[in-house]
């Protein structure tokens, strides 16, 4: 353990997880491997079936799920069937030497095959298992199958989203996913913050439903103190005017989109300011924009017609710019505001560079290399991840 | 125990945490820890009150107010406030000794902002070697972007959530609120307790530079493999699936009531037929994947027709009982009535000194030895000054009385 420990400066190196997994569980893994913990992914024969899930990424050796991909770098694979005395057996052996297993079984599945929380925890007290399933472990729903859609829309954050004219929508890269993996790692890690005081491991239940709600922040909270509920406004900002007015925040430009919005307050003064003056410069902004007192204006106050005019002039003038430029203007006339980016502009990203977040990797499945986010974790200005940046390597 | 401390039990009740900022991406990171039992000191101030305390309804009888802000209140709870004016050098000086008996800092002000108070982490390190110090900010503390201002919703954007979420033929929809602060606190809790590890091991404290903007990045990790692989730019496509057909939320009987459904494979889409049990549900053309995918169109419009006649819930029981992938697309009002939320504790509840008894979500995941718990609501500005200055830090009486005449507690 302690030349691993040597091999790699990250947190938690030596420490050993077994990964079950299939798509729930995915990405709390990868994060795990993130900090440090060698993370052993465990497939029945044939392999994990997420594999096959469109969309696909393919190479001279054949095509694979690019969600697949993404969330399991930095993890090692080794076959097993569980479905076998032998597998299990093997499996229990495994786990007596592991720290974490993870799995995202329905619930009672792992016990039917003896392998469940009890048996893990006699052979090995000390170990945490973290389950990811859409309901959780026990309750009314516990062995109710969910696809993402459903996790998005039973959670509710479906209901938010979308243009008021047609039905809810959820976002097209599956997000339940990642909130339950992610919020399944934060208890993974809780859980051995316990075992290091007391050396007892315990069952870590993580409901994908549930962890839906932190990505509604307050919105619920419209409907505990004043029995409201937040309808979905296409690209608009509501609840922010007393006279009802949705601000714009999702704008049309020469190549895509721009985010930005009428504000209040001493920031979005100055960025409303910024805006005008930009029009102004361009010989776009009309006299009741040029004219406006920012000073006095109250975005909390201000008219439906006073926002409709404001709002009809600025798209208009955002509609003759491209996203790079909007980037550079609003950056030096401090408006507030980004670009709407694509998968093209963020892999481009001059701060993403600079901050080494990409790495690469060779991807046995399809043959080639391929390059990947990583690097999220910086502690003491070393950048930590599952492979060393591909940006010139200086770590 | 002295006088008005928070009682705290949890896996973490060891840690003392000191926070410094508003909003959503830090102070939720202080949540998640103090909902396991850390005791979590926020520094705040009158002179500049936490952005979730002012500017963002629901406020407790749609009145607004500092001590009546759901934002604030369910990001908050199970902390003290001290209110610290971080510009006084008494205040600073109370600052530095909260720090140094404390193992974590988390604070998400502008970068540059705690080295002008003279809090930097270095500063913070040389006052307490084995300290964990989290900064989290839009786009991290180095790099040509690292001063850039922000909200989260334009984040969001920056990140490409918003480009991949709507109908391919209008524009992109938002997301509700700060989405990506949210995706930033799980990682800024496991890097605070990825630090308490290296602190174990090294014995020597740390200093965590979160981007919530990489956080964000490590989500849309899919779209970018597909574009490093093919130069393919993923769009959004309304609630299709490349895997799933049908895949939609269809309108129940009522105003405003949706249901998700969606089909994975035949033999599902012959139980979903035999529940619908329509003439359009029998056509054999619809009874293979490639044909459904072919009149998707026509076949959400039927799915619709058929839906709108039908009460929700029983919809629900129904397919999940013939197994269908279905739920409810629950609104605001149906998630504190959801049996299965409900069964979980998902939603707790406090009762505010201001609020009264309100809603906070808790934990969602449970821990099966030292379940993490909402056990006391937000608290006021300043409402633990007495006990953490006088209880914690030893100031007499006198000394306090002495603070609140002056400018150091605002």
């Amino acid at each position: 353990m302690a030349s691993s420990v040597e091999q790699n400066s990250a947190p938690l190196s030596g420490l050993r997880a077994l990964d079950l997994t299939g798509e729930l569980g995915w990405l709390l893994g990868r994060i795990l491997a993130d900090v440090g913990v060698e993370v052993h992914k465990l497939d029945p024969p044939g392999g994990d079936p997420g594999r096959k899930q469109a969309p696909l990424v393919e190479g001279p050796a054949g095509a694979v799920s690019a969600a697949w991909v993404a969330y399991n770098m930095g993890k090692s694979r080794l076959d097993l069937d569980l479905a076998t005395q032998e597998g299990r057996s093997q499996f229990l052996d495994l786990a007596a030497e592991a720290h974490f297993v993870l799995e995202s079984e329905e619930p009672g599945k792992l016990d039917s095959l003896g392998i469940g929380w009890e048996a893990l925890h006699e052979r090995n007290p000390a170990l945490i298992l973290v389950s990811v399933t859409p309901y959780g472990q026990t309750g009314p729903l516990s062995n109710v199958a969910a696809s993402d859609l459903e996790l998005m829309s039973s959670g509710g954050a479906v209901w938010l989203t979308g243009d008021a004219d047609r039905p809810p929508v959820r976002m097209t890269l599956p997000q339940s996913i990642c909130w339950a993996g992610s919020y399944a790692a934060v208890g993974a890690m809780i859980a051995h913050h316990h075992r290091q005081l007391t050396g007892q491991g315990q069952h870590v239940d993580m409901s994908a439903q549930a962890g839906m709600l932190p990505a509604l922040v307050h919105a619920p909270s419209f409907f505990d103190l004043l029995e409201e509920n937040p309808m979905r406004a296409g690209g608009y900002l509501v609840g922010r005017n007393i006279n009802g007015a949705a601000m714009r925040n999702i704008w049309p430009c020469e190549d895509g989109y721009v985010t930005w919005a009428i504000y209040g307050g001493a920031a979005g003064r100055q960025s409303n300011r910024g805006m005008v003056e930009w029009m102004e410069e361009k010989g776009m902004a009309p006299d009741f924009l040029r004219e406006m007192d920012w000073s006095t204006f109250d975005v909390a106050t201000v008219t439906l017609e006073e926002v409709s005019a404001m709002e009809s002039a600025i798209a208009t003038f955002l509609e003759t710019v491209t996203k790079a430029e909007f980037l550079r203007q609003a950056e030096a006339r401090r408006m507030l505001g980004y670009v709407v980016s694509t998968a093209a502009d963020i892999v481009s990203d001059a701060q993403l560079e600079a901050r080494e977040v990409w790495s690469q990797d060779f991807v046995s499945e399809i043959g080639k290399s391929l390059r990947f986010p990583d690097g999220w974790l910086r502690i003491d200005g070393v950048r930590h991840g599952v492979r060393p940046p591909s940006n010139g390597g200086k770590r | 125990m002295t006088a008005g401390l928070l009682e705290r039990h949890g896996p973490l009740s060891g840690l003392h945490i000191v926070e410094f900022g508003g909003y959503g991406a830090g102070p939720a990171v202080g949540k998640a820890l103090a909902e396991h039992g850390a005791e979590v000191v926020r520094i705040e101030s009158t002179l500049r009150l936490d952005g979730f305390r002012t500017n963002y309804p629901p406020y407790t009888g749609n009145i607004p107010g500092i001590e009546r802000a759901a934002m604030f209140a369910i990001t908050n709870d199970n902390k003290m406030s001290v209110s610290l004016n971080l510009k006084t050098e008494k205040g600073r000086a109370l600052a530095v000794r909260l720090i140094e008996r404390a193992e974590v800092v988390v604070e998400n002000f502008t970068p540059g902002a705690m080295d002008r108070l003279g809090l930097g982490h270095e500063a913070m390190l040389a006052h307490n070697p084995k300290l964990v110090t989290l900064s989290t900010c839009n786009q991290g503390r180095t790099g040509p972007q690292a001063n850039r201002a922000g909200f989260g919703s334009h984040l969001t954007s920056l990140s490409g959530f918003t480009e991949l979420t709507g109908w391919p033929d209008r524009q992109p929809a938002l997301l509700w609120g700060p989405y990506i602060d949210y995706i930033a606190v799980a990682y800024g809790v496991v890097a605070v307790l990825a630090g308490l590890e290296q602190v174990r091991r090294t014995g020597a404290g740390c200093h965590i530079d979160l981007s919530q903007y990489e956080t964000g990045v490590q989500w849309m990790a899919p779209a970018l493999v597909r574009y490093f692989s093919n130069g393919e730019i993923m769009e959004r496509e309304g609630n299709r699936d490349a895997n799933a057909v049908p895949h939609g939320v269809f309108p129940c009987a009522g105003d405003q009531r949706w249901c998700a459904i969606s089909v994975h494979d035949d033999a599902e889409w012959a139980r979903f037929a035999a529940e619908v049990g329509e003439p359009w549900a029998k056509e054999p053309e619809l009874a293979s994947v490639a044909g459904r995918r072919a009149q998707e169109d026509r076949l959400e419009e039927l799915i619709a027709g058929w839906s709108s006649a039908q009460v929700r819930e029983l919809l629900v029981e129904r397919m999940r009982a013939a197994g269908v992938h279905v739920a409810p697309v629950n609104d605001m009002g149906d998630l504190y009535s959801d049996i299965q939320l409900s069964y979980r504790n998902a939603f707790q509840k406090v009762d505010h000194p201001v609020m009264g008894v309100h809603a906070v979500p808790g934990p969602p995941f449970i821990l099966s030895e030292t379940p993490g718990k909402v056990t006391s609501g937000a608290p006021m500005v300043g409402q633990h000054n007495e006990a953490v200055l006088c209880g914690i830090l030893g100031l007499s009486a006198d000394e306090l009385e002495e603070l609140g005449a002056s400018d150091v507690l605002t």
